[in-house]
C-alpha cells in the first residue's frame, strides 16, 4: 500500500515539475511576480513528493517486501540493515530515484533562499531545473521503474551484488550524486542567465557557493570510490583509469576549472562567456558520466544496467540538454557585455592558464575514455586505452599546472609582477629543493620519480602556506600581530590555501606509491612471506558461515624487521545467493602507510596464495582529497563579498587585454 | 478505500502548492534591484576591510573606484517594473490556475494508471504479513537445520531434508551440495541420485552437465523405469546434438508413462521444441501417434540397443513394441539379441524371459 502511494507520488512529481517548468518561465517573460512565485512552492512540492517516494522504497527494502521487483532483485531478508538501506541505491532503478531526489533537493534549497537570489533568476533557474527533473522522471517511470510489482511475492530475494555490500559503497553513491547533481544548479543558473540575457558579478556570486559545494562533495565521492576500489577489489591499486572512474573525473576537472573562473568573474566581472560555457560543459560531463555508467555501454562493475532501451533514452536526454543549452549559448553569448580588463601577468591571467590546463586535461581524459567506444561502434574493433596513455598525456598537463599553482596564488589581481612574485616564493623553492635532494640521498637506489613527486608535493604545501604567511607577517612585526592579521584574513583565503595544500598531500601520496614493495607466495600455516621490511606469517585459515555469505578467513601476523606488529584478517568470501566470490583485503595502517594482504586461491592441500604489499604514505592520497574538500567547505562558510583590489602598475602600464 | 483518500489528499496538496502563490496579493516594490544592492554592499565591505587594516588605503581606493564604476553601470541598466496588477495579470493567474488544476491530477493519474499496480491497493495488509511470517518461519527453520548440520555433518537425513528447501530458496548450488552429502552418508538410491542430478541441472540453468548425466545414469542403473533420469538423459542427448536419439527417448518415456503422469506435459513440450509434430492427446487421453512414428521410434530404440546395448527393461520394451506392431519375428530376434547382450546378468535374463512368456514368444525360448 505504501509502495503504491510512493509510486503515485512519483507520478505527481512529474505533473508538478511540468508546472514548475512552464509557469515560472512564462512569468519571467511576462515579468509577472505572481507567476514567478509558483517556482519555489512547486519546487518544494516536487521535493516533498520525491522524498516520500524514496522513503516508500526504503521502507519496502527495510521490511523486505519482495512483492516489489526491485527489492526482490537486490535484497535478501538475511542482509544487515545498513545494506538493506544502501541497497535502495545499490541498483540502477533506486540510484536513479536518488539522482532525481538530490536534484529536487537542490531545487528546494534554491527555492528557500529567496533573499539571496533575485526573483527572476530564481524563477528561470527553477524552470530549467524542472526540465531536467521531467526528463529523468520520464526515464524512471518508463524504463527503470523501481516500483514494479511481482504477484505473488516470492519468499526470498536475490541479494545485493556482494561487491556493493560494503560501508564504503553505502555512502559513495550519495556523495558522488550530490556532486554530479550539484553541478546541475550551476547549469540551471547558466541557462537562466542566458534566457534572461543578464550575466554579471552578481550572478557569479550567487553561483559560486553551489559550484563549491558540488565540487567538495564530488571530491569526497571520488576519493571514497577510489578507496573502495583499493580495499575491495583486492589488487591494491587506487586508480585504474577505468571509464567509470573517468566519468567522474571529467566533471571534477571541468568543475575545478569552473570554480576558479567563477572567482575571476565575481571579483573582476571578466571571463563571463567562458564561465557560462564551463557551467554548461561541467553538467554535460555529469550527464555523460551518468550515461556511461547507466546505459551499460561499458562493461565494468558499475554497469548493472545492460539495457539498450535505457541507453537510448539517456542518450536522448544527453542530446536534448547539451544540444539545447549549447544552442542557447550560441544564440545569447554574443550579446554579453565584455567585462573587466587585465594584464596577462596577473591573478586573472594565472587563473586563465589554470582553466586552459584543466580543460585540456579534461579533454585528454574525454578522448581516452570515449575514443575506444567510438572506435568499437564504427569499426567493431576493440582497443583498450589504459594507464600508459593517461600517464603520457594527463601527467604532462597536470605537472606544469601544479608548478604554476603557488605562483598564481601569489600574483596580484589585474596587474601582477612576475619577478616580484617569484621572489616571494624563493624560500618555498629552496625548501622544496632541499626536501627533494634529501629524499634522493635517503633513498639513493630507489625509484627516481618518487623524490621528485614528493618534492613537488612539498612545494605545493609550502607555497600554499606561504600565501597566508606573506599576507599576515612582514619583517619587524611581532608574531602576535601576524596571528591577528592571519585570523583576520577572509575564510576564503584560508580555504584556498588549505585546498591547495590538500593537492600537495595527494601528490605526495601518489609519488610515494613508487616506493611500494610487494611479495607473492603460496603459504602453508606457519610459513612467512616478505615484502620489503615487512613480513607476514600465516597463522590459520578458518572457514566461517555468516547470514548471507561464507568465507575462508586467513589470519596473518605482520612483522616489521622481525618485530611483531599485530595481526590482520584477510578473507575470501562467497555470497551464496548469487554464488559470487569476493576478496576482503586485510589492511594494517602503520603511520600514513599501509600493509595490505590479499588472498589468492586456496589450494586443496590447505596452502593459500597470499599477496602482501607495503604501501608507504598511501593514506595521503585520500587524506589529501579530504583536506581539499575541507578547504572548499571552509571557503563556503565565507559569506563576505569578494572584491578585486587592483594594484597600480609600478613600472610602466602593462597593456591590458580583454577578458575574453 | 483509505488508500484512495490518501492519494486524493496527496493530489490536493500538490495542486494547492501551485494555487497558493497564485492566490496571494503581491506587494509592489518588495524587492529592490539586486545588482545595485550588491555593489553598494561591496563598497561598504571595502571600507570595513580598510578600517580593519586588511587592505592598504591605496588598494581600497582602487577597489572602491572599480566597484563604483560597476554600480553606475548597474543603475543604468535597471529593468522595467514588475507587472503584477491589472487585467492581463489577472487573466494570466486564471490560466495558470486552470493549468495546475488540470495538468497535475490528470498527468499523475494517467501515469499511475499506466505504470502503477492499482489492483494491489485493495490488498488487505494481512496477506503480506502472513506471507512474511511464513518466510520468517522458513528462514529460522533453515537456520536451525544448518546449525544442526554444522555440528553433525554426517547426518545424511538432515542433508536430504534441507536440499529441496535450498532449491526453493533459489540456492541450487547449496541444494546440490546437500544432496551430495546425503548420497555420501545415506548411500546411493535411485530417487536421491535423480534429485541430485536435477539440482545440478537447475544450478546450470538447465544444462545437463557430465556430472549430472553420470548421476542420472547411476540412478537408472538402480531403477531403470524411473522417469526423471530418463527425461533429463533425453535432454542431454538433445543438448549433445543427437536430436533423433532425444526424440526416441522422449517418445519412449511418453509411451511408458501413464497418460496422466505429471511429466507428460513437459515431455511433450520438449518433443515439440525438437521440431517433432507434437503427439496430440486423444479423447481418452491416449497419445495418437501414427504408425510411422511408432515404427521410427521403435527402430530408433532398436538401433540404439544394437549399437550401445541397454538395460533389460529397454530390451523388454523393444520386444513388446515389435509385438504390438505385429512383427513377431522381429520380437523374437530382439529377445535373442537381448539374451546375448545380457548373458552375464541373471536378473536381466529373467526379465527377458518373463516378457517373452508374456508375449507368448514360445519360439524365442532358448
Amino acid at each position: 500500500m505504501l509502495v503504491e502511494a510512493g509510486h503515485f507520488a512519483l507520478a505527481l512529481a512529474l505533473g508538478l515539475s511540468l508546472i514548475q517548468f512552464v509557469v515560472p518561465l512564462w512569468g519571467a517573460r511576462a515579468n509577472d511576480p505572481v507567476l514567478m512565485a509558483v517556482a519555489p512552492t512547486s519546487a518544494l512540492a516536487v521535493l516533498g513528493c520525491l522524498a516520500f517516494s524514496f522513503l516508500a522504497l526504503t521502507f519496502a527494502y527495510v521490511s523486505s517486501d519482495f512483492s516489489v521487483l526491485n527489492v526482490l532483485q537486490n535484497s535478501h531478508s538475511a542482509k544487515p540493515l545498513i545494506y538493506k538501506i544502501s541497497g535502495v541505491w545499490g541498483n540502477h532503478e533506486g540510484s536513479m530515484l536518488l539522482w532525481v531526489l538530490i536534484l529536487a533537493l537542490f531545487g528546494g534549497v534554491v527555492a528557500v533562499s529567496r533573499n539571496t537570489i533575485p526573483m527572476r533568476l530564481q524563477a528561470n533557474t527553477l524552470a530549467v531545473q524542472a526540465a531536467v527533473t521531467i526528463a529523468f522522471l520520464l526515464f524512471i517511470l518508463t524504463t527503470s521503474n523501481p516500483f514494479t510489482r511481482v504477484v505473488p511475492a516470492p519468499a526470498e530475494g536475490q541479494d545485493l551484488n556482494p561487491l556493493l555490500q560494503d560501508p564504503g559503497l553505502a555512502i559513495h553513491p550519495p556523495l558522488l550524486y550530490i556532486g554530479y547533481v550539484g553541478f546541475s544548479i550551476s547549469f540551471a543558473f547558466a541557462c537562466a542567465a542566458l534566457i534572461d540575457g543578464r550575466i554579471d558579478a552578481v550572478w557569479a556570486r550567487i553561483v559560486r557557493p553551489w559550484t563549491l559545494g558540488a565540487w567538495a562533495f564530488l571530491t569526497l565521492g571520488i576519493a571514497m570510490g577510489s578507496y573502495w576500489a583499493y580495499y575491495e577489489l583486492g589488487w591494491g591499486g587506487w586508480w585504474f583509469w577505468d571509464p567509470v572512474e573517468n566519468a567522474s573525473l571529467m566533471p571534477w576537472l571541468a568543475g575545478t576549472a569552473l570554480m576558479h573562473s567563477t572567482v575571476v568573474m565575481e571579483k573582476r566581472d571578466a571571463l563571463k562567456v567562458w564561465t557560462i560555457l564551463l557551467a554548461i560543459l561541467t553538467f554535460s560531463l555529469s550527464l555523460l558520466g551518468t550515461f556511461l555508467v547507466r546505459s551499460g555501454v561499458l562493461t565494468s562493475v558499475h554497469s548493472f544496467a545492460v539495457d539498450p532501451e535505457r541507453g537510448t533514452f539517456i542518450l536522448g536526454i544527453l542530446i536534448l540538454f547539451i544540444g539545447g543549452s549549447l544552442a542557447l549559448f550560441a544564440w545569447r553569448a554574443p550579446m554579453l557585455r565584455q567585462g573587466g580588463l587585465f594584464a596577462p601577468v596577473s591573478r586573472e591571467g594565472a587563473l586563465v592558464l589554470n582553466n586552459l590546463f584543466l580543460a585540456t586535461a579534461c579533454a585528454t581524459v574525454f578522448i581516452g575514455t570515449l575514443y575506444p567506444l567510438a572506435l568499437e561502434v564504427l569499426t567493431g574493433e576493440k582497443i583498450s586505452v589504459g594507464a600508459p596513455f593517461f600517464n603520457f598525456t594527463f601527467l604532462p598537463l597536470i605537472v606544469p599546472l601544479l608548478l604554476l599553482l603557488p605562483l598564481g596564488q601569489t600574483l596580484a589581481w589585474k596587474r601582477g609582477n612576475f619577478l616580484g612574485t617569484a621572489q616571494r616564493l624563493y624560500a618555498v623553492f629552496g625548501l622544496s629543493l632541499v626536501a627533494t635532494v634529501a629524499m634522493f640521498a635517503f633513498t639513493y637506489d630507489g625509484p627516481v620519480a618518487a623524490p621528485i613527486g614528493v618534492g613537488l608535493g612539498v612545494y605545493l604545501i609550502l607555497g600554499s602556506l606561504n600565501e597566508i604567511v606573506t599576507r599576515s607577517w612582514s619583517k619587524g612585526n611581532s608574531l602576535a600581530v601576524a596571528w591577528r592579521k592571519a585570523s583576520g584574513l577572509p575564510r576564503s583565503a584560508w580555504g584556498t590555501s588549505i585546498a591547495h595544500a590538500g593537492v600537495g598531500l595527494t601528490v605526495i601520496g601518489i609519488a610515494a606509491t613508487a616506493w611500494g614493495v610487494e611479495g607473492l607466495g603460496t603459504l602453508k600455516t606457519g610459513e612467512r612471506l616478505k615484502a620489503g621490511a615487512y613480513e607476514a606469517r600465516l597463522e590459520r585459515v578458518v572457514p566461517r558461515v555468516e547470514a548471507n555469505y561464507r568465507e575462508d578467513a586467513a589470519t596473518l601476523t605482520i612483522f616489521r624487521n622481525g618485530q611483531e606488529l599485530g595481526t590482520v584478517d584477510s578473507m575470501k568470501r562467497l555470497y551464496v545467493t548469487r554464488g559470487m566470490p569476493t576478496t576482503e583485503a586485510g589492511i594494517m595502517t602503520v603511520g600514513l602507510g599501509q600493509v595490505y594482504a590479499s588472498l589468492g586461491e586456496i589450494q586443496p592441500d590447505g596452502s593459500v596464495g597470499v599477496m602482501l604489499y607495503h604501501k608507504p604514505l598511501v593514506l595521503l592520497i585520500w587524506l589529501g582529497s579530504v583536506v581539499m574538500a575541507a578547504g572548499g567547505a571552509l571557503s563556503l562558510t565565507d559569506r563576505r563579498l569578494r572584491i578585486g583590489a587592483p594594484v597600480r602598475a609600478k613600472v610602466g602600464p602593462a597593456a591590458p587585454v580583454p577578458a575574453e | 478505500m483509505v488508500i484512495w483518500i490518501i492519494l486524493l489528499a496527496m493530489t490536493a496538496a500538490a495542486v494547492m502548492a501551485v494555487l497558493w502563490p497564485l492566490s496571494r496579493h503581491y506587494a509592489v516594490g518588495r524587492q529592490g534591484d539586486p545588482d545595485t544592492q550588491f555593489y553598494r554592499e561591496q563598497m561598504a565591505e571595502i571600507e570595513r576591510d580598510q578600517a580593519r587594516g586588511v587592505l592598504l588605503p591605496s588598494e581600497a581606493e582602487a577597489a572602491k573606484a572599480e566597484a563604483g564604476r560597476r554600480l553606475l553601470r548597474a543603475t543604468g541598466m535597471q529593468g522595467e517594473a514588475f507587472a503584477a496588477v491589472g487585467e492581463p495579470a489577472l487573466r494570466r493567474r486564471r490560466a495558470a490556475s486552470t493549468l495546475a488544476l488540470s495538468v497535475i491530477p490528470i498527468l499523475a493519474l494517467a501515469t499511475y494508471e499506466i505504470y502503477g499496480s492499482p489492483q494491489l491497493l485493495a490488498e488487505p495488509p494481512g496477506v503480506q504479513m502472513q506471507q512474511r511470517a511464513g518466510s520468517l518461519d522458513l528462514m529460522s527453520a533453515v537456520a536451525q537445520i544448518e546449525s544442526h548440520l554444522a555440528q553433525n555433518p554426517q547426518d545424511g537425513r538432515g542433508w536430504e531434508v534441507i536440499a529441496p528447501v535450498y532449491l526453493r530458496m533459489g540456492r541450487a548450488e547449496d541444494a546440490a551440495r546437500a544432496y551430495e552429502a546425503a548420497i555420501r552418508y545415506l548411500g546411493p538410491e535411485a530417487n536421491r541420485l535423480a534429485n541430485y542430478g536435477e539440482v545440478l541441472v537447475l544450478a546450470k540453468d538447465g544444462l545437463v552437465s557430465a556430472q549430472a548425466q553420470a548421476a542420472f545414469e547411476e540412478a537408472l542403473k538402480l531403477e531403470p523405469a524411473l522417469p526423471k533420469p530418463r527425461f533429463y538423459l533425453a535432454r542431454a542427448a538433445a543438448q549433445d546434438g543427437h536430436a533423433d536419439k532425444a526424440r526416441a527417448a522422449y517418445a519412449e518415456l511418453l509411451s511408458a508413462s501413464p497418460a496422466d503422469a505429471p511429466w507428460t506435459e513437459a515431455v511433450k513440450q520438449e518433443l515439440a521444441a525438437l521440431g517433432e509434430p507434437q503427439p496430440a492427446a486423444g479423447q481418452q487421453g491416449e497419445p495418437q501417434i501414427g504408425a510411422d512414428d511408432i515404427a521410427r521410434m521403435v527402430s530408433g530404440l532398436a538401433n540404439r540397443l544394437e549399437a550401445q546395448g541397454g538395460t533389460a527393461d529397454e530390451w523388454a520394451r523393444l520386444m513388446r513394441s515389435y509385438a504390438v506392431l505385429g512383427q513377431r519375428d522381429k520380437a523374437v530376434a530382439a529377445a535373442q539379441r537381448a539374451r546375448q547382450a545380457l548373458s552375464q546378468d541373471d536378473a536381466a535374463l529373467k526379465t527377458i524371459d518373463t516378457m517373452a512368456q508374456e508375449l507368448k514368444l514360445t519360439d524365442a525360448q532358448p
